[in-house]
C-alpha cells in the first residue's frame, strides 16, 4: 500500500477559547478524491487552511508527501482553488493566460522571469479545462463557471498531485456544477490527480468523489462513498447537528 | 517647437525628467489603481511637501545646501510610505485610515515648516505646481537613479506585484512573502512621487499616476497592454503638457494633467461609440 500524501495527525486547532478541529486525525492516499463534507463552522476551512500551512496546529502534526510539514518545501506539488476565487475584482485587466501565468510565480522563484517553457505550460493548463479559445480574454468577461475553470487551470498549471478546492461551487449555476464535476472526475482518473474537495453538495459528491470524510470539530466518518450511502440519516444528522436532507442528483 | 527644448540645458534636462517620470509614474499607477489604492499617492505626495517644506526651512535658516529640498523630499516620501504600512497593520479592519492620518499629518508639517520658513515664496510655488526651470542638474541625477531602480525592481518582481494584486490570498497561500512585495511596492511608489514632484508639483502628482491608467483601463485587454497603454498615454501628457506650459507661460502641472484628461475623455468617447456601432452591427 502507497503511503499517504496528506496525514493528519491528532490534530487540535481552536481560535482564542473556541475549538475548531478536536484530535483530527485523516489520511488522504495518492488517487483518491475525497470529499470533504460538514456544517458550516464544523473546521473545513479550518482543516484546508493547517493543510496549507496558513495555519499551524496547536496540537498533532501534519506530513505531506511523506514529509513533515515544516520541512515540506515542494508546494508546487499542492493546487488550491480557494472559495473566494471567483469574489475578486471583475474591471481588473487580466487575461486568462496572465491570470493562469500566476500559479507558476512561487515556482518560478523570486529574481527570475516568465520564459516561453512557461507559457507553454499555461496554454496546456488552459487547454486542460477546455478554455483554450478564451486565452487572451479579460477574466472579468468571463461566466462564472468559465472563471472557475481558469482558476482550475491556474491551480493545475503547477503540475500539482494534489487539488485541494473549497466550496469551488458556489454561485455557479446547475448545468456548470455537473460540467466541473464531470472535469474533476477526468483530472482524478486520468490525470491521476489527488483531489480534496470541501463542499455542502452531499449529493452531487457522492455521485463524483470515491471517498467521504464528515468534520464537525471532530471526524465522525471516513470511508467510501458506498458505505457513506448507507448511514442513516439519523446519524447523519447528529454529525451537522440538525435535521438534514440529503438529496441525490439524478444526471 | 521642439528647437529651444534641445537649445537650453535646463530644457533639456526638464524634457528628459518628463520622459522619466512619463514612464515610471504610469507604470507605478497600473498598479496602483488596480489594488484601489489610488488615495496612497496623494497622502505620500503630501508628506513629500512636509519634506520639501522641511528643506526649505533647513535651507534658509542653517543654509543647508547638500540637503536640498527634493532630498529631503524624498526622504519623508519614504518615511510616508513605511508609517502607512504601519498604520495598515495597527487598523487591520480600517486600512484606508492610513491615508487620512498621513495626509493630514504631511499638510500640518508643511503649514508648519512653510511657515517657519518665513511663508510662501516662489520655490514652493514651484514644487506645488510644479516648473519647466526646477529641475537642477543634481535633481536630475537623482531622478535618473531612482527611475534605473525603479525600472529594475519593477521588472524582477514584475510577476509577484502583479499576483498580489490579483489574487493577495492565492499570493500568500503559494508562499510568496505578500507584505515584503507590498512594502517594496509602497516605497517604488514613494520614490516615483518624489521623482515626479519636480515636474508635475506635489498637488497634481498623483493624477499623473492614475489618470493614464483610468484611460487606458477602458480600452485594454489585459494587465501588459494596460501598462503600456498608460505609459503611452503618461507619455503624451508629459511631452504636450511641458512643451505648451513653456510657451503658454503656466506651470506645467496644470496643462500635464489637462492633457491627461483630455486623453482620459476622448478615450471614453471613443470606447463608448466602438461599442454603440458593434451593437448596431450586431443587431
Amino acid at each position: 500500500m502507497t503511503a499517504p500524501i496528506v496525514e493528519f495527525k491528532n490534530i487540535t486547532y481552536a481560535y482564542e477559547d473556541k475549538i475548531a478541529l478536536d484530535n483530527i486525525s485523516l489520511t488522504l492516499p495518492k488517487g483518491a478524491f475525497l470529499g470533504l463534507v460538514g456544517p458550516n463552522g464544523g473546521g473545513k476551512t479550518t482543516l484546508i487552511k493547517l493543510l496549507l500551512g496558513v495555519l499551524k496546529p496547536q496540537q498533532g502534526s501534519i506530513n505531506l508527501f511523506e514529509k513533515d510539514i515544516d520541512q515540506f518545501k515542494a508546494w508546487h506539488k499542492i493546487g488550491f482553488v480557494s472559495q473566494k476565487a471567483n469574489a475578486f475584482n471583475r474591471g481588473f485587466p487580466a487575461t486568462v493566460k496572465e491570470v493562469v501565468g500566476t500559479g507558476l510565480t512561487a515556482q518560478i522563484g523570486y529574481l527570475k522571469l516568465f520564459t516561453n517553457k512557461h507559457r507553454q505550460k499555461v496554454k496546456e493548463a488552459v487547454a486542460l479545462v477546455g478554455m483554450s479559445k478564451y486565452l487572451n480574454q479579460n477574466i472579468g468577461d468571463l461566466s462564472g463557471g468559465q472563471q472557475q475553470r481558469v482558476f482550475i487551470a491556474r491551480a493545475l498549471v503547477s503540475d500539482p498531485e494534489l487539488l485541494i478546492l473549497d466550496e469551488p461551487t458556489v454561485g455557479i449555476d446547475t448545468e456548470n456544477v455537473q460540467k466541473f464535476y464531470e472535469l474533476l472526475a477526468t483530472l482524478n482518473r486520468e490525470k491521476g490527480i489527488t483531489l480534496l474537495l470541501v463542499s455542502h453538495d452531499i449529493g452531487t459528491m457522492t455521485k463524483h468523489a470515491n471517498g467521504i470524510a464528515c468534520l464537525n470539530k471532530e471526524i465522525h466518518f471516513h470511508g467510501d462513498t458506498s458505505s457513506f450511502n448507507q448511514l442513516s440519516e439519523q446519524r447523519l444528522s447528529k454529525f451537522y447537528g440538525h435535521d438534514l436532507n440529503v438529496v441525490t442528483h439524478q444526471h | 517647437m521642439f528647437s529651444q527644448f534641445f537649445e537650453f540645458e535646463f530644457l533639456r534636462t526638464t524634457f528628459y525628467t518628463g520622459l522619466i517620470i512619463g514612464l515610471i509614474a504610469p507604470l507605478l499607477g497600473t498598479f496602483v489603481v488596480v489594488r484601489r489604492l489610488a488615495l496612497i499617492a496623494d497622502g505620500l505626495s503630501h508628506v513629500t511637501l512636509a519634506g520639501i517644506a522641511f528643506g526649505l526651512f533647513m535651507d534658509k535658516k542653517y543654509g543647508l545646501a547638500t540637503l536640498t529640498p527634493f532630498t529631503t523630499g524624498t526622504i519623508f516620501s519614504v518615511f510616508g510610505a513605511l508609517l502607512i504600512e504601519k498604520l495598515r497593520t495597527v487598523y487591520k479592519s480600517y486600512q484606508d485610515l492610513a491615508i487620512p492620518i498621513i495626509l493630514s499629518g504631511g499638510v500640518g508639517l508643511s503649514v508648519i515648516f512653510i511657515a517657519l520658513a518665513d511663508g510662501l515664496n516662489n520655490d514652493l510655488y514651484s514644487y506645488l505646481f510644479g516648473s519647466v526651470s526646477a529641475v537642477s542638474r543634481t535633481d536630475f541625477n537623482t531622478i535618473r537613479i531612482i527611475a534605473v531602480v525603479v525600472l529594475t525592481l519593477m521588472i524582477v518582481f514584475y510577476k509577484e506585484l502583479f499576483m498580489l494584486s490579483f489574487d493577495e490570498e492565492h499570493a500568500e497561500v503559494s508562499g510568496i512573502h505578500a507584505k515584503r512585495i507590498h512594502l517594496l511596492f509602497i516605497l517604488l511608489t514613494a520614490l516615483v512621487i518624489s521623482a515626479s514632484i519636480r515636474i508635475v508639483g506635489v498637488l497634481l502628482v498623483s493624477a499623473l499616476m492614475t489618470l493614464p491608467v483610468a484611460a487606458s483601463i477602458r480600452i485594454a485587454k489585459g494587465f501588459k497592454q494596460t501598462i503600456i497603454y498608460s505609459i503611452i498615454f503618461g507619455e503624451a501628457s508629459v511631452i504636450f503638457g511641458i512643451i505648451s506650459g513653456y510657451y503658454l507661460e503656466i506651470p506645467p502641472g496644470g496643462t500635464i494633467v489637462m492633457v491627461s484628461i483630455s486623453i482620459l475623455f476622448i478615450t471614453i468617447l471613443a470606447k463608448n461609440a466602438w461599442v454603440s456601432l458593434q451593437r448596431k452591427k450586431a443587431v
